[in-house]
């Protein structure tokens, strides 16, 4: 290993770039004879348009031109599309509607576009939507998850019956329904997972820029994945072949799940570019953003939990409404189902589980993947139910975890929902967490908490994710409309220094470090003389993207693979200039070395005889030396571990306040721990968001979203969460399957964190009669479960 | 932000002129310039204060502190004359908003915004501080008048808060967790035989006396004292970040322990 190689804790190279403010976003890009659009939206939930009257806004000053959905449509403009096929319990497929991104007829959440205003400045552009008049015709709206598949309540989408896209399921019912009848006890648990901001601390941002000499069209966007913003706007919106559309995702401020999807205004900018024949920057404000980007989560749950009479998990069954919003985000169908049902065997043996899940419409902002993606719902669920079966059995919650864990000799282990876990040992993280966090001592901390008036409580939870979803036949045949795979490229200059372009896409995952770590590794050559190249489809040959904490696993082992053919190339070069057979070539250390022997060169010498092939074997090699690999995994990857919370909540006041929170992941191989430790922090800092402060409102009848501003929308601050103690395995298990032993570690905080939280909190509760709350579990809810039990109790 | 009129004057008499039709005055604009930003205000006119000399600035007159108008939170907050004579004040400015809000934000600007969030107008009513203008002293009690609203007049521009110095006072804030605004934020004051409490962030009317709390303070200035406290829940505000049933308990609890922190 070099010091700059797999393992090491090398510094983040793009943050001096970052934290020196020389990064580049969308917004900073200028391009010559720019205008800037303003996006006018719905103040409406649900209005039928009866006209929209533009002349007098068209006249406003700077304004270069206004677009509607009408304008759009008679130019032949398609609806933005839906990645994932969902098939319902019957066979019938989802029910897709259009989805305009300029919307002509009829608006159905809170900001939905209406109209484009092009001036040649933002405040104009947004002058001049004022004097914009729409004549809506005010409809009511439903917003309540629970109540939308209900007979009676306004419809959102007219083909649409019970407001319902499907309703899908998993898992094999009769057998469930079997273990159910013999079991010794049933735990029931209803729940809500409350829905969130994504909430990047870059706001979505898209320049179109059409060049009217070549007839090329570039979008530079904050995008998590441009080439699939390519083929989704290219070939369903714009029918714009790719060779005449470069999408440019440049440095991009986060993300979490909510730049991965196509959206409107990327559209728009680009379409319109070529109508006014000039470039269109749109940015987002942060109150656009609350009521564009797509949102997370928003499941309401009821599941079942079957036991012998020890306590062994015979079966599980869940049911859930899953909120998809007003229209269907590029990835939302899957998400409550391929990647929420298929979640729910967890960590443990349960031999039976069914899973049905309901996805219904809302007048509100489409919902899709926000960091965990399904797996955090599953999650949630299962620890939560895990939990309220411990209290109920008295059975001491790690132990009954422990009793149901697939033990570790088991794998490759085969779920009854439809998931093979390739590797993984469960005992070893719960373990390490319970030891980190001195599980044995915490009755004496109780005690002592209790002295001075405090309720103490401590949550275990034990989860698995799923990361980079793959295979891509295997997605394609559950609905897929798009491949799993990622590309790269190695391109080694003539003087050795290596320029390697992937289709991963970092927007603060640190990419740049880590990626250019696994090539210092394999090449044995400095980091400093490696570039990572990402964003850019005019650049980078192709790519999948950054989502599901798939990059180091599916775009590390492109990679991997493509330096794969970079060595063995080099083999075939080197054994020509030192005269050996290639296959008595080794590569180790930096160089081609004849086995046995100290006849050797090195990888700058055979880089450079690639590029001037004097001494060559030109009649077998080509010159150069640029290698692209694509590779789609056999498998997803299964990271899991157990996090471990530790709560004091203030009775008078209801404040619940973490005292201690530990970590222990099994990650497989670490490429850079110091970035592992950091993804873990962001993770679990927004897993405490959603546990204890985040909490998107929309009011129940008007549909105004209430929490549309950081004055309402609680973000979780440094001053919320404790110092984390975070570890990754000491028994760590490698992936099975990719080259690298890595697995993936973006989400898992995010995933582990909102039950260990809740567990706590119902476990500092439980005196009191609480055996559950909802999330967020806010002061006034945490008073209110203590103050309605105390009242119950004196009745 | 739409366009408006820049003007700097160099005396509270020029700013005062300057107050014409819909000119506006800011001190640190903190509350305008985001307002501004929303487009929920266009005024003609800024009016910035930051030209005019002498308002800003802390000073101790006889029994009483004298707080300028243009004096930000942040030199409230590490004023040793105010944290010696009025521990409690200092600490109300320390916990306002953030470090960049302590810097910017005045005092003369939060109690002429009157926001019913704030946490100067419960300072301000509990200390039973007077508000000096260029035209009048309004005692604290006369002069918040409901959400947004004050006694100031057309023209009449705050140029100091003159706090008399208590036996003993504490604040205590429940911050909303988003906002970090009063959900609810209670000063408790005593000067010899008196005790006054005042509440902000909970009140339909923005801040209030508790007089119920303050005659049972009187009787016994005593944490105890305040047991089974009833603060009208009808009062009070009711919205998605607390109830005002749960505001009203968390009146008592703020009061109880702002009076055990007097000591």
């Amino acid at each position: 290993m070099t010091d700059t190689g797999i393992g090491a804790p090398v510094r983040r190279r793009e943050d001096y770039r970052f934290l020196t403010g020389k990064g580049t976003y969308t917004d900073d890009i200028n391009r010559p004879h720019q205008t800037h659009a303003y996006i006018l939206r719905s103040p409406h939930a649900h209005a039928e348009i009866k006209g929209i009257k533009t002349d007098k806004a068209k006249k406003a000053p700077g304004v270069v031109a206004i677009f509607t959905g009408a304008d759009m449509a008679a130019d032949g403009v398609g609806g933005l599309p839906c990645g994932w096929l969902v098939h319902s319990k019957d066979g019938s497929p989802m029910v897709e509607p259009p989805h305009p991104p300029l919307v002509p007829d009829r608006v159905r959440h809170v900001g939905d576009q209406v109209a484009v205003v092009i001036a040649e400045s933002l405040d104009q552009a947004r002058e001049a939507a004022e004097s914009i008049e729409v004549d809506y015709k005010p409809l009511p709206a439903i917003i309540n998850t629970a109540q939308a598949a209900k007979s009676g309540s306004p419809q959102v989408w007219d083909q649409a019956k019970s407001n319902t896209c499907y309703d899908w399921h998993i898992g094999d019912k009769a057998a469930t329904d079997a273990a159910f009848a013999g079991a010794a006890h049933v735990t029931k648990l209803d729940l809500i997972n409350n829905r969130l901001v994504a909430n990047a601390i870059e706001p979505r941002a898209a320049i179109g820029d059409y060049d009217t000499g070549t007839g090329h069209y570039t979008l530079y966007t904050t995008s998590q994945n441009p080439h699939v913003i390519r083929l989704l706007m290219g070939a369903f919106v714009l029918k714009l072949p790719e060779h005449k559309l470069r999408v440019v995702a440049p440095d991009v401020g986060g993300g979490f799940g909510s730049k991965i999807y196509h959206y409107a205004e990327e559209a728009i900018v680009t379409w319109a570019s070529k109508k006014i024949g000039r470039p269109i920057k749109w940015t987002a404000d942060r109150s656009e953003a609350f009521m564009s980007d797509a949102q997370g989560r928003d499941h309401v749950t009821h599941c079942e939990l079957a036991m012998d009479k020890d306590g062994k998990f015979l079966g599980l069954r869940a049911s859930t409404t899953a909120n998809l919003g007003a229209y269907l985000s590029t990835f939302s169908t899957c998400v409550p189902t391929y990647l929420h049902g298929t979640l729910l065997a967890g960590v443990y043996t349960t031999p039976a589980i069914y899973c049905e899940v309901r996805a219904v419409f809302t007048n509100t902002v489409p919902v899709d993947a926000y960091r965990g993606a399904g797996r955090p719902e599953a999650t949630y669920l299962l620890e939560r139910i895990v939990d309220k079966a411990a209290d109920e059995m008295k059975i001491d919650p790690a132990e009954l975890r422990r009793k149901n864990f697939i033990p570790k000799d088991a794998f490759p282990y085969q779920t009854p929902v439809a998931l093979q876990y390739d590797t993984g040992n469960y005992q070893a993280t719960l373990d390490q967490a319970l030891k980190m966090s001195d599980y044995a001592g915490f009755k004496a901390r109780r005690e002592e908490a209790k002295k001075r008036g405090m309720l103490r409580g401590i949550g275990i939870a034990s989860y698995i994710e799923a990361c980079g979803i793959a295979p891509s036949n295997v997605a394609g045949a559950l609905g897929a409309r798009a491949g799993l795979y990622e590309a790269a490229q190695v391109r080694v200059h003539p003087t050795g220094s290596i320029s390697v372009f992937t289709g991963s896409h970092s927007h603060g995952q640190g990419h740049e470090t880590s990626f250019a770590q696994v090539v210092s590794d394999r090449l044995g050559v400095p980091i400093e003389n490696i570039d990572i190249v990402h964003g850019d489809t005019a650049k980078v040959l192709f790519g999948m993207g950054t989502y599901g904490s798939r990059s180091i696993a599916v775009g590390g082992t492109a990679i991997m693979k493509a330096l794969d053919k970079v060595i063995a190339k080099g083999k075939k070069i080197a054994a020509h200039m030192l005269e050996a057979a290639e296959a008595d070539i080794e590569f180790k250390d930096g160089k081609f070395q004849v086995a046995g022997t100290d006849k050797s060169k090195a990888f700058g010498e055979v880089a450079f005889a690639a590029y001037v092939p004097h001494h060559y074997p030109l009649d077998k090699v080509e010159p150069g030396m640029d290698e692209t690999a694509f590779y789609d995994p056999l498998n997803f990857t299964f990271p899991s571990g157990t996090y471990v919370c530790e709560v004091e909540i203030d009775p008078d006041t209801g404040i619940t306040r973490i005292v201690n929170f530990v970590a222990a992941d099994d990650f497989g191989k670490i490429i850079n721990p110091m970035i592992v430790e950091g993804q873990v922090h962001g993770g679990l800092v927004q897993g405490i968001g959603q546990a204890l402060l985040e909490s998107c409102i929309y009011d129940d009848k008007s549909g105004q979203l209430l929490t549309g501003s950081y004055t309402d929308y609680c973000m979780p601050r440094a001053d919320d969460v404790p110092s984390f103690k975070v570890e990754t395995s000491k028994e760590a298990t490698p992936c099975t399957h990719n080259p690298l032993g890595v697995k993936g570690c973006g989400e898992a905080g995010a995933i582990g964190a909102p039950p260990a939280v809740i567990n706590a909190i119902v476990d500092a509760l439980s005196e009191r009669g609480v055996t559950h709350i909802e999330m967020p579990a806010t002061p006034e809810r945490v008073w209110r479960a203590i103050h309605g039990t105390v009242a119950r109790a004196a009745e | 932000m739409r366009d408006f009129n820049y003007q700097r004057p160099n005396s509270v008499a020029d700013a005062a002129k300057a107050l014409k039709g819909e000119a506006k005055l800011m001190a640190g604009g903190m509350t305008l310039i985001p307002t501004m930003k929303q487009r929920l205000a266009s005024p003609s006119d800024v009016v910035d204060l930051a030209g005019v000399k002498d308002l800003a600035g802390i000073k101790k007159d006889g029994n009483a502190i004298v707080i300028g108008a243009m004096t930000s939170h942040d030199e409230v907050a590490h004023s040793a004359e105010v944290k010696k004579a009025i521990p409690a004040l200092a600490d109300l400015a320390d916990g306002i908003g953030d470090p960049q809000v302590r810097n910017r934000g005045t005092i003369g600007g939060s109690i002429a915004n009157n926001d019913p969030a704030a946490d100067y107008p419960a300072g301000c009513m509990a200390l039973g501080a007077t508000i000096v203008t260029n035209k009048r002293k309004i005692a604290a009690d006369d002069f918040f008048k409901g959400m947004f609203e004050t006694a100031l007049g057309d023209g009449e521009i705050i140029t100091a808060v003159s706090f008399p110095i208590p036996d003993k006072a504490n604040y205590q804030k429940f911050p909303n967790p988003a906002s970090r605004y009063a959900i609810v934020g209670v000063m408790v004051a005593k000067s010899g035989g008196t005790v006054r409490v005042a509440v902000t962030g909970a009140g339909q009317s923005g801040v209030f006396r508790h007089k119920d709390a303050e005659a049972a303070l009187a009787k016994s200035f005593a944490a105890g004292a305040l047991d089974g406290l009833k603060t009208d829940a009808k009062k009070l505000n009711s919205d998605m970040h607390a109830s005002a049933e749960y505001r009203a308990h968390l009146v008592g609890v703020m009061a109880k322990r702002a009076v055990a922190a007097c000591g």
